[in-house]
């Protein structure tokens, strides 16, 4: 051992020296929040960028489809009844993606369909969003009785399978009307929400600064509202833009089992149902739908999946 | 451990009381009416009609239909009949369950198998070519509505190369599934991928991987025994939960490939208002969940230490 | 490579026979490629240590200090990070030059680090038994008995209470001082030619911190190990160091034997780490603190890393980058092991 030098602190009092010496992190620039280091991310991010584009331009089908077709989704000429070939090479012409069972453009359907599925999307998702975050955050914040009354409550909607419960409220409507959809698919789905939101909650309840709000004498509301909220957010974002990919397909696939949005309602959905009659000698009833569907869907998984990433750093 | 087990199996009781009477409510109220749709377009006489509702019960309150009927399953394992031909529903489950249940093993086996290896493939290459690849597929797999994937796999391998039957036939064979468990599994094995993933991503950068490496143990057991070890808990999750989602979301994979299981089943009494069947299906599947959810929770003392049952 | 040397093209007999020191850095950099640019950790380090000899490697968090352990250990992680230049020779051979199964043969058997955090740094879900026993299993072939056998022999040599009813336990159910110890267990497991412990004490109580240091240096002795402290805690250097290297910005901004640098420093910045430790004679006065934050890597300031915070900066400090030199006496005796890179060292040390 070498010999303990006298002119040195005893080492019980030097051992809070690093508070002096090793206090601050190296500089920056700027100050960088999460949601800032996030959006630095995102612009960068390949799968962001398609994702965003494709999603612009779905929203502007949905609200202009007049810019991008003339013809009418609804009045068929059955001249065209079942033209199995389409056209192509004449793209942007009313018939080059064929016509359907009533002669109706199959274009011009997709066009105007986009719409349905976007409401329905959008509609659901804000639903359990609203529905999903308050449930999460009164039971995690709260914890104990009230935690374990809608924990419960939580688990009976979420032991029910989705598209089965949804198939049964479905069927008790005559008229399914998008609302109606909307409804069905909102009625099990805030589960999810929830849960993501009870369990974000929870942890961010433990953070420090939450405990120094409280300490300091923060009301209830202001301590959900300001400190735990937007730091439990981050996960609730991320499943519901991935949900909201669900929904439309869950539409579909509805759709698709003859539960879905019904005529007159121009959907997607209505084109599969229509399309699954007439499988077998016009599979492109069926096909361009689906790949809207698909392609919807993805655009929206791609965008949580970028956003996820964007916002943990530990995946990087 | 036992006291944790008795609690969770408590709080099992009301979720499962909960959701059975749920789907009962939703089911029982449906408008429409089974015993009117017996008699077909003629119709019949309204004392018929009643004297048909009083002999099924459905006249009785609602909450008093539910408890007659929790009590039949209970006390004598009877689900009831079907209205429309009588058959009693634990024979017409006993029909459709088998299938449906070799269906969703197979889908399963393919979805942990798959999943997971895509998952490690995608993890250890973080960042790189492979994950980037993994990830395209997966997000494409998410993207497809199963109905869509069904049919592109049905069109193909049926339609165009021949290598399936269309068709499952009644005779159950393992290899008449494989498409169909493909159809099936095939979302959530997307998720356990990106599952796996993610949490060996994640997991790669904790202390004590480094400290794995500074222990000069070689790759292949740093990542077989610290890193899998701790990556998979998530997974093992997801997986529990999914194998009741699998036997009850198999309505667009069996309608596809025609095969006469649960899916058959759920999709028949929903449309011909069989209260009796859909109940008593949802009831097994609930019980399927709850137990799978339970054995899951108890594995997890088996893989992570730090939880405590209290 | 700009280091050309004898040692490094001769291959050196393995184990005892190499003469010189057991590990040697030799102008050793290590940079960090991030979105933001590249950080350039370390910049050109040289130290080396003997068979039981410890080195203390001071310096603030980013002074390079745990990086260049990591990149002697090998556990680096590449990419981000690259090592651009330099050796480091382990009985005279470039590890860097290595297989990975040479180097990881390398690792834990011949050099073996000790690492802040135990509970992080220990695997949660594996008992410490097996983690103690892996060492044996990997590295000697030995049977999972007989590695159980080893790992309680281990536990009751760091003092480990009641080792063969712990040793199925988690890391989670232990002490901090305790889960301490069992990292120091591990590295010692195959009774290593050098250790590396970084800030073995500093995620401890102050009543463990003294307890842990003391066994560390103790089983040091024992095996006449080399032992590379790394630390921000003068006052754990003062009782266990032989020398010290003041890591600043990346670089060692000074070299001393301990003793030496506690009376006399010879670079700013050491002077200024002194200062800021409370004295008791010096009561009720301020306590000094070094102004300033330490630099930004991406960004190190051009000259002295240090003059922005530097009392006693001038011009030539923001031009010119001052070299590692030795430091004299007044008269010009030499004084054996220290070294500032100040330009101004003799007014330092003499002033």
């Amino acid at each position: 051992m070498p010999d303990v030098t006298k002119t040195a602190a005893p080492a019980d009092e030097a051992v809070d020296t690093p508070s002096v010496v090793a206090a601050a992190a190296p500089q920056q620039e700027k100050a960088r929040s999460l949601w800032g280091d996030a959006w630095h991310d995102l612009r960068r991010n390949p799968y962001f960028i398609v994702s965003s584009v494709l999603i612009f331009f779905l929203l502007l089908i949905a609200a202009l489809p007049g810019l991008f077709t003339s013809a009418s989704p609804t009045a068929g000429d059955l001249v065209h009844h079942y033209v199995g070939k389409p056209e192509l090479g004449k793209i942007g012409s009313e018939g080059w993606l064929g016509y359907d069972i009533q002669g109706r453009s199959v274009y011009a359907r997709l066009i105007h369909g986009t719409r349905a599925s976007i409401i329905v999307g959008v509609a659901v998702t804000a639903i359990v969003t609203v529905v999903g975050s308050i449930m999460g955050m009164i039971s995690g914040y709260f914890g104990g009785v009230i935690d374990a009354v809608l924990s419960r409550i939580t688990d009976i909607f979420f032991g029910i399978p989705f598209l089965l419960g949804a198939m049964v409220v479905l069927q008790s409507f005559t008229d399914r009307t998008i609302l109606v959809v909307v409804f069905a698919l909102a009625f099990l789905g805030w589960t999810q929400i929830t849960r993501v939101m009870r369990g974000a909650v929870i942890t961010v309840k433990q953070a420090d600064y939450v405990q120094a709000a409280k300490a300091l004498g923060a009301g209830t509301t202001r301590i959900l509202f300001r400190h735990i909220l937007p730091n439990a957010m981050a996960p609730v974002i991320v499943v519901a833009t991935i949900a909201l990919g669900g929904y439309i397909s869950a539409e579909a696939t509805l759709s698709y089992l003859g539960l879905g949005l019904a005529s007159p309602t121009v959907s997607w959905g209505v084109d599969i149902s229509a399309g699954v009659q007439a499988i077998r000698t016009s599979q492109h009833i069926l096909l361009y739908p689906s790949i809207m569907v698909s392609i919807t869907v993805l655009a929206f998984i791609m965008l949580g999946e970028a956003v996820r990433n964007a916002l943990d750093p530990k995946l990087r | 451990m036992g006291r944790y087990v008795a609690r969770r199996l408590l709080q099992m009781i009301p979720v499962f009381l909960g959701t059975t009477f749920l789907i009962f409510f939703m089911v029982y109220s449906l408008p429409g009416d089974p015993v009117l749709g017996l008699f077909g377009d003629k119709g019949a006489d309204p004392a018929t009609l009643a004297a048909k509702r009083h002999e099924l019960g459905l006249d009785l309150p609602i909450w008093q239909q539910y408890w007659n009927y929790m009590t039949n399953i209970i006390l004598h394992f009877d689900f009831g009949t079907q209205i429309r031909n009588g058959r009693p529903v634990t024979e017409v489950l006993g029909d459709a369950f088998p299938i449906t249940m070799q269906l969703a093993a197979l889908a399963f086996a393919f979805e942990l198998t798959f999943g997971i290896g895509l998952g490690i493939i995608a993890g250890l290459k973080a960042g790189r070519l492979a994950d980037n690849a993994v990830l395209i597929f997966t997000l494409l797999i998410m993207s497809i509505p199963v109905f869509v994937l069904g049919f592109i796999i049905k069109m193909v391998f049926a339609f165009q190369l021949g290598w399936i039957e269309p068709n499952v036939s009644t005779e159950q064979n393992w290899d008449e599934l494989i498409a169909p468990a493909i159809v099936l599994g095939g979302l959530s094995l997307a998720y356990v991928a990106r599952l796996t993933r993610t949490s060996m991503a994640e997991n790669l950068r904790a202390d004590y991987m480094r400290t794995a490496v500074a222990k000069g143990l070689p790759r292949r057991r740093v990542i077989g025994v610290h890193l899998m070890r701790n990556s998979m808990i998530p997974v093992v999750t997801f997986l529990g939960t999914d194998i009741g989602a699998l036997m009850g979301g198999a309505v667009v994979t069996e309608g596809i490939f025609n095969i006469k299981g649960v899916g058959g089943v759920i999709y028949e009494s929903i449309t011909r208002r069989e209260g009796s069947t859909l109940v008593g299906l949802v009831t097994i599947l609930v019980i399927v969940y709850l137990v799978t959810s339970l054995l899951i929770d108890l594995l997890y003392a088996v893989l992570d230490p730090r939880i405590r049952y209290a | 490579m700009s280091t050309i040397d004898k040692t490094a093209t001769v291959p050196a007999p393995r184990g005892g026979d190499h003469t010189g020191p057991l590990l040697e850095v030799r102008d050793l950099h290590v940079e960090f490629h991030t979105r933001d640019g590249v950080a350039k950790a370390v910049n050109g380090v040289n130290y080396s240590v003997n068979a039981g000899e410890t080195l203390a490697v001071l310096g603030e968090s980013g002074s390079g200090k745990s990086v260049t352990a990591q990149a002697i250990m090998g556990i680096l992680d590449m990419p981000p990070g690259k090592i651009p230049q330099g050796e480091i020779l382990f009985r005279g051979q470039d590890m860097l030059k290595m297989s990975n199964e040479e180097r990881r043969k390398i690792r834990g058997r011949k050099i073996a680090m000790i690492f802040q955090d135990a509970l992080s740094s220990l695997n949660p879900v594996l008992s410490v038994g097996y983690q103690l026993g892996e060492m044996f299993r990997v590295h000697q072939g030995l049977s999972k008995k007989d590695a159980t056998a080893r790992a309680i022999e281990l536990m009751d040599r760091v003092k480990i209470p009641a080792a063969k009813a712990r040793v199925s336990d988690y890391p989670h159910q232990f002490s901090g001082g305790m889960r301490q110890r069992i990292m120091i267990a591990m590295a010692l497991a195959l009774e290593p030619d050098l250790i590396i412990a970084d800030e073995p004490t500093t995620a401890l109580d102050v009543t463990v911190q003294a307890q842990v240091m003391d066994l560390l240096a103790e089983l040091q002795q024992e095996f006449n190990m080399g032992l590379i402290l790394i630390t921000h805690d003068l006052g754990v250097v003062a009782d266990v160091a032989d020398k010290i290297a003041v890591m600043y910005a990346g670089r060692i901004v000074e070299q001393a034997p301990v003793h030496e640098l506690y009376k006399r420093p010879a670079h700013p910045y050491t002077r200024g780490l002194l200062d800021s430790i409370p004295r008791l004679d010096q009561k009720g006065q301020e306590l000094y603190a070094i102004k300033g934050l330490p630099p930004n890597l991406l960004k190190i300031p051009s000259g002295c890393a240090f003059n922005p915070r530097c009392p006693k900066a001038t011009d030539l400090c923001h031009t010119e980058v001052p070299p590692l030199v030795p430091v004299t006496e007044q008269d010009g005796t030499e004084l054996p092991g220290r070294k500032s890179a100040c330009h101004f060292w003799k007014e330092t040390i003499h002033g």
